[in-house]
């Protein structure tokens, strides 16, 4: 579907964060959702973009599945999640016929929609605008930050857990941020150990104690946090 | 396309290339050897190479994060440990190349030879391609759209000189995108005996593991079966289980119903599979007696059997 480009449609969005990953199951999706729930808690008004278009999670996350997107003058409405609308919500999710149904697409049709989410989402004055990424380096990425960088975005946010699968593949993502100018905001670490609810023992997943990343310059020297497994996830 | 002379026959022509009037023209090389109008002629050539490779299997999973990599390596670990069974191990996750750390070939570089790329040996029997072999540093991103990707993959499945393979292995990173259409496009004509799909218990994957076998249909990928990863945590002090990750919607036993596939199994969350994958070990090797061990093999014997029980199809040839 081509709509006419709005070149004011995020206009009235404050600061922009991509949350990134080279890294597939780290908890993009889990922590995109917590933190725009964190911000609308402190009184902001957050817009999330779900730009995994192959696994889209955050309609699930904030139980707004089987939503319906309507469109304006401007282009889309987001959909609010909650009553009080202060989070809105684009997903590829939403256009789906069915939850089981495939988007088996190319890069090129890829880049398309995201230009499209961009450009064509009516998001009206927000606070932050959280965009949730898939996994990778790739077209989803660069579609994003190319559509983006007029719009001046904040920065990202990357998030990795301890094991050096994962550090490894931050670093890529690190790489990319460089490459691409993205101002990286920190690095957080995700499912740092559990806590045995029998015994209360703590269990690592690494052999050492706090993670291989920790040898990980961030191209702004910012800190991280740390942040230990949840007892269940969504 | 460059400018065409006049008296163009057409790209799709029977004459494309070798007309009179395709003299001086910069296509003509390009309409001459056929490939305006010809398919991909990688899938031939693919399928020539597949000829020593008796059976090929892809590692699939909707959803990132819930163990394709480190599955796929136990896999080969696990086929591999009978030394008269040739296991190749081919990584096709261009961007997430997750493979050589968690095999202990970090640092290895591809060969040529007269044959082609050779693939990184980790033991006599089981050999090893990752983009990981091709990057300087550890840290180079490939920042690939999607055709790049593509082009990759051809070479993986074309070039490498695999030799005479028992399994072939291929680990795929998440969705259903470029890497997913091309692996399938390009093995077309060579035989897949089918994909195992990895998912871990609760909705959000699974969510995304439905998409994942609505694409093995969509392209007639047969389903081997699912893998549970991740089932419960076992703490190594107390031994006892819990659940992290909660199956709220049944888990994979009850969408595996829903949809009649079989579950090949549920491996549960040993600290010591992370630790073995850091340190590029197998984790069959490091903690034989792991409940996690034990599932891992039955699953690896299911995967055998179904392969011993669809053989890869014999071409006939009809003389005219």
């Amino acid at each position: 579907m081509e709509a006419a480009v709005e070149p004011g449609n995020l206009a009235g969005v404050r600061h922009i964060i991509l949350v990134l990953s080279g890294k597939g199951g780290v908890g993009k999706s889990t922590i995109s959702t917590e933190l725009a729930l964190a911000l609308r808690h402190a009184g902001k008004k957050v817009g999330i973009l779900d730009v995994d278009l192959c696994g889209p999670s955050i309609p699930r996350m904030l139980r707004a599945q089987g939503r319906a997107v309507h469109q304006c003058d401007s282009g889309w409405v987001p959909v609010f999640v909650d009553q009080e609308q202060s989070i809105s919500l684009m997903s590829v999710g939403f256009l789906l016929e069915s939850p089981d149904e495939a988007v088996v697409w190319r890069g090129p049709k890829k880049n398309a929609l995201i230009k499209q989410f961009v450009a064509d989402v009516a998001w009206g004055q927000l606070d932050y605008l959280v965009v949730d990424t898939p996994p990778g380096t790739s077209d989803e990425h660069m579609a994003a930050v190319e559509a983006l960088r007029p719009y001046s975005p904040l920065g990202a946010l990357v998030v990795t857990t301890p094991q050096a699968v994962s550090v490894g593949d931050v670093r890529r993502e690190l790489t990319f941020c460089r490459k691409t100018g993205l101002q990286v905001v920190g690095v957080v670490e995700n499912m740092s150990g559990f806590v045995c609810p029998h015994c209360a023992a703590l269990c690592l997943w690494t052999l050492s104690s706090r993670g291989a990343w920790r040898k990980v310059k961030t191209s702004s020297g910012t800190s991280l946090r740390v942040l230990p497994s949840p007892h269940s996830s969504p | 396309m460059e400018e065409v002379p006049q008296g163009c026959p057409g790209t799709g022509s029977a004459q494309a290339g070798r007309g009179a009037s395709c003299q001086g023209c910069p296509n003509q090389r390009l309409c001459a050897s056929g490939a305006g109008a010809a398919p991909d002629p990688a899938i031939e050539e693919i399928k020539e190479k597949m000829k020593t490779v008796k059976h090929k299997i892809l590692v699939l999973s909707g959803k990132g994060g819930v163990g394709k990599s480190t599955f796929s390596a136990h896999l080969a670990h696990g086929l591999a440990e009978d030394e008269n069974t040739q296991v190749a191990l081919l990584d096709i996750d261009i961007c997430g190349p997750s493979i050589p750390k968690i095999m202990g070939l970090e640092g290895e570089q591809v060969h040529q030879s007269g044959s082609g790329w050779s693939p990184v040996f980790v033991e006599d029997n089981l050999g090893v391609m990752s983009v990981g072999f091709l990057l300087s540093s550890p840290d180079d991103a490939v920042i690939w759209r999607g055709p790049k990707k593509n082009g990759m993959i051809k070479q993986f499945l074309r070039d490498v000189d695999w030799g005479e393979v028992d399994y072939l292995i291929v680990d795929t990173p998440p969705g259903t995108s470029d890497e997913h259409l091309s692996a399938v496009q390009y093995l077309s004509a060579a035989h897949i005996d089918g994909a195992v799909i990895i998912t871990t218990p609760q909705e959000v994957s699974l969510q995304d593991v439905r998409k994942e076998i609505n694409f093995c249909h969509k392209v007639k990928l047969p389903i081997i079966g699912v893998v549970e990863n991740m089932s419960v945590f076992i703490c190594p002090k107390c031994k006892k289980e819990t659940q992290i990750f909660p199956p709220t919607t049944g888990g994979a036993e009850v969408m595996c119903q829903d949809l009649k596939i079989p579950l090949l199994g549920k491996v549960p969350l040993d600290p010591h599979i992370g630790k073995s994958c850091d340190k590029g070990q197998s984790f069959l090797m490091d903690a034989p007696d792991s409940p996690a061990t034990f599932a891992y093999r039955s699953i690896i014997q299911r995967i055998q059997e179904f392969c011993g029980h669809h053989p890869p199809k014999e071409e006939h040839f009809l003389s005219s």
